[in-house]
């Protein structure tokens, strides 16, 4: 089975701040790391290699630097990488993202898309439900359990926010990872020392199938108007009172403020 | 001289610390508290290639550098130190001594299954009468046509109760001094090798240090290592390459400390501040950061050197001198600003401490540490 991982290099939230002022991601001295979801997404492609054979490639769209994320995906045991850069790409929303990306897909032969259900940076989970729209295949989102019926089959377990369904899906199809599908494995030592004398397929816009004017800003329908930063809340009220008294005194105030 | 790391190291400084923060750091405690040897960390880190970092991919090692396995014992003894001895020993004294020393035959056999993490190694010189005065082994072996027979006692012995491969020195010749010191390789439930009485001890409670205990045991010929009365200098070349792990361990140690310092420091209030915000402290951690920091290239240049070829005796004493007091001296008085929560078994930092104090006494005491030195500048 030949799976593609889409995956994405994002600062790590945990470590981000905000400039109160602009309003913009404080980027310096913020380490850079493979999408939490994408790692989900991978393991489960990595997974299925081992059981049903195959190959798995890692494809990223991003700045030069996102192949610290594609060598990272290649020493957890992926098996080639696929880098897309071009100044072209620059300000792309997730439409014109998922478009570029569909079109480096449509150059590579796969049987699953694997991708994460979304970015720690962006949150918008659109991307890869784009791809599978610009390529005309199947998609099942926050998947769970992934589990190979044959080549051409797979029975899918799909999280919803009560519950869970079941999807049977015919190969080419595209998923997208949840955490709760698995836990990523660590890079392998033995991967470390061999990986970096690999090398990165680097694909520009001119190298994939594409609609130029359909890149980067210009093909991006998506304007931002205006950003804004959450203002911080104040300490609130501790109120050391018997529960009964407290519920009480607590219910008082939310009335006093119209919230109930 | 570049203070840069390779891609490669930082891949394996990124990796371990995953690894250390996911799988060692939320059992240290534990570990420590009941003496349960983590086998199932031991089992993750052969899984992911970590017990072979520095061997070549033909002996069934990861290929990569000296540096590199000396930062993952760093990170992994940030969290817990018990993990670190127990890499540490298995690599750079067990491992190691056979890549360095072994036979083509003895590589195939034995450091693959270690350097591949199917097999844990040990390293036995240390015995009742001969600590820092190695050269008075009292543990006899001799020849007896196709093999030796072997008698004695070892103490103190690192992953002792836990490994499979030994390396273990004994008397060949008693008359010829520490020209008469053989090394062997010992395998683990060979007839009249037993493990006796396991250490209940200040720090590093989790590893498993053992005596060992030869009576009548067989050993087969082709199982020396190097050749006979080369077992001392075979001893003393490995553990230079150990003080380093080791000086790893400590360095780690000391960092773990420090971490835990800050963050508790940006919580902790007194007189209505943060402690951070009291000079005292703030200048106290400052000191302690510089040290770690001064003593993180010593260890680091120790690892660099023995992979360059150069002799590097000197370096790694160095570096374990330094490292070593530097994580009692962190340890202390990391404690001493968490105060009375400290002292207490809530927070990480009481067990840094006891952990630390090893590193001043194993693999060479800081007194022998200072011995190698002044033997070198007044030589």
């Amino acid at each position: 089975m030949n799976i593609v991982v889409c995956l994405k290099q994002v600062p790590d939230t945990n470590e981000v701040k905000i400039d109160p002022k602009k309003g913009t991601l404080i980027r310096e001295g913020v380490p850079s790391i493979i999408n939490p979801d994408d790692k989900n997404a991978l393991e489960e492609a990595l997974v299925i290699k081992e059981k049903e054979g195959g190959k798995v490639t890692v494809i990223s769209m991003g700045p030069p630097q996102a192949e610290v994320a594609l060598r990272e995906a290649l020493a957890m045991g992926a098996d080639d990488a696929i880098l897309i850069t071009d100044r072209a790409f620059a300000g792309a929303d997730t439409c014109a993202t998922g478009y570029a990306l569909s079109g480096a897909l449509k150059k590579l032969d796969y049987d699953i898309i694997f991708a994460g259900r979304q970015a720690i940076d962006g949150d918008t989970a659109q991307v890869g439900p784009e791809i599978a729209e610009f390529l005309h295949i199947p998609q099942v989102t926050y998947v769970e359990e992934v589990e190979v019926k044959d080549k051409n089959t797979l029975k899918v377990k799909k999280a919803l926010e009560d519950g869970y369904e079941t999807v049977t899906v015919k190969t080419p199809v595209l998923l997208t990872a949840i955490k709760e599908l698995n836990k990523p494995r660590y890079m392998h030592m033995k991967n470390i020392f061999k990986i970096f004398k690999q090398d990165i397929k680097v694909w520009h816009a001119d190298d994939i199938d594409v609609d130029k004017s359909l890149l980067g800003l210009s093909g991006s329908p998506t304007r931002v108007r205006r950003t804004a930063t959450k203002e911080a809340r104040g300490k609130g009220e501790i109120v050391n009172k018997p529960y009964k008294e407290a519920v009480t005194y607590a219910l008082s105030k939310l009335k006093e403020k119209h919230l109930i | 001289m570049d203070f840069t790391l390779t891609r490669e190291q930082q891949f394996v400084k990124q990796m371990v610390d995953e690894f250390t923060e996911n799988e060692v750091k939320p059992i240290a405690a534990e570990i420590d508290e009941t003496e349960r040897f983590p086998q199932e960390t031991v089992d993750k880190m052969a899984k992911y290639g970590m017990l072979g970092i520095p061997f070549p991919v033909k002996y069934g090692g990861a290929g990569g550098d000296t540096l590199s396995y000396i930062l993952a014992v760093e990170e992994v003894s940030k969290a817990c130190a018990t993990t670190g001895v127990i890499l540490s020993g298995h690599t750079s004294l067990c491992a190691s001594l056979l890549e360095q020393f072994g036979t083509e035959e003895q590589k195939q056999k034995y450091l693959v299954p270690l350097a591949k993490g199917e097999k844990l190694g040990a390293f036995g010189l240390t015995e009742p009468n001969a600590g820092t005065d190695a050269s008075g082994q009292q543990s006899q072996a001799i020849l007896d046509g196709d093999h030796y027979v072997l008698n004695g006692q070892k103490i103190f012995i690192t992953n002792g109760g836990v490994a499979d491969t030994f390396i273990v020195f004994a008397m060949t010749d008693r008359s010829k001094g520490t020209h008469g010191i053989s090394a062997f390789i010992l395998e683990k439930g060979t007839p009249g090798f037993s493990i006796g009485k396991r250490e209940n001890k200040m720090g590093i409670r989790a590893s498993s240090t053992t005596e060992l205990i030869f009576e009548d045991c067989i050993i087969p010929k082709e199982n020396l290592v190097g050749k006979e009365g080369r077992g001392f200098p075979i001893a003393m070349k490995t553990l230079d390459g150990g003080r380093i792990g080791i000086a790893a361990q400590a360095l780690g140690i000391a960092e773990g400390a420090l971490d835990e310092a800050i963050e508790y420091m940006k919580e902790r209030k007194q007189f209505g501040r943060p402690l951070f915000k009291f000079q005292g402290l703030g200048w106290t951690v400052a000191d302690l950061d510089t040290e770690i920091e001064a003593a993180r290239f010593l260890v680091y240049k120790a690892a660099v050197n023995k992979d360059r070829g150069v002799n590097y005796t000197v370096d790694a004493a160095r570096a374990k001198l330094i490292a070593a007091n530097v994580a009692m001296e962190v340890t202390t008085k990391v404690v001493q600003i968490f105060g009375g929560y400290g002292y207490t078994k809530d927070y990480p930092v009481e067990r840094m401490m006891r952990d630390a104090k090893i590193t001043e006494i194993y693999e060479g005491t800081s007194e022998v540490q200072k011995m190698v030195i002044s033997g070198k500048l007044f030589r």
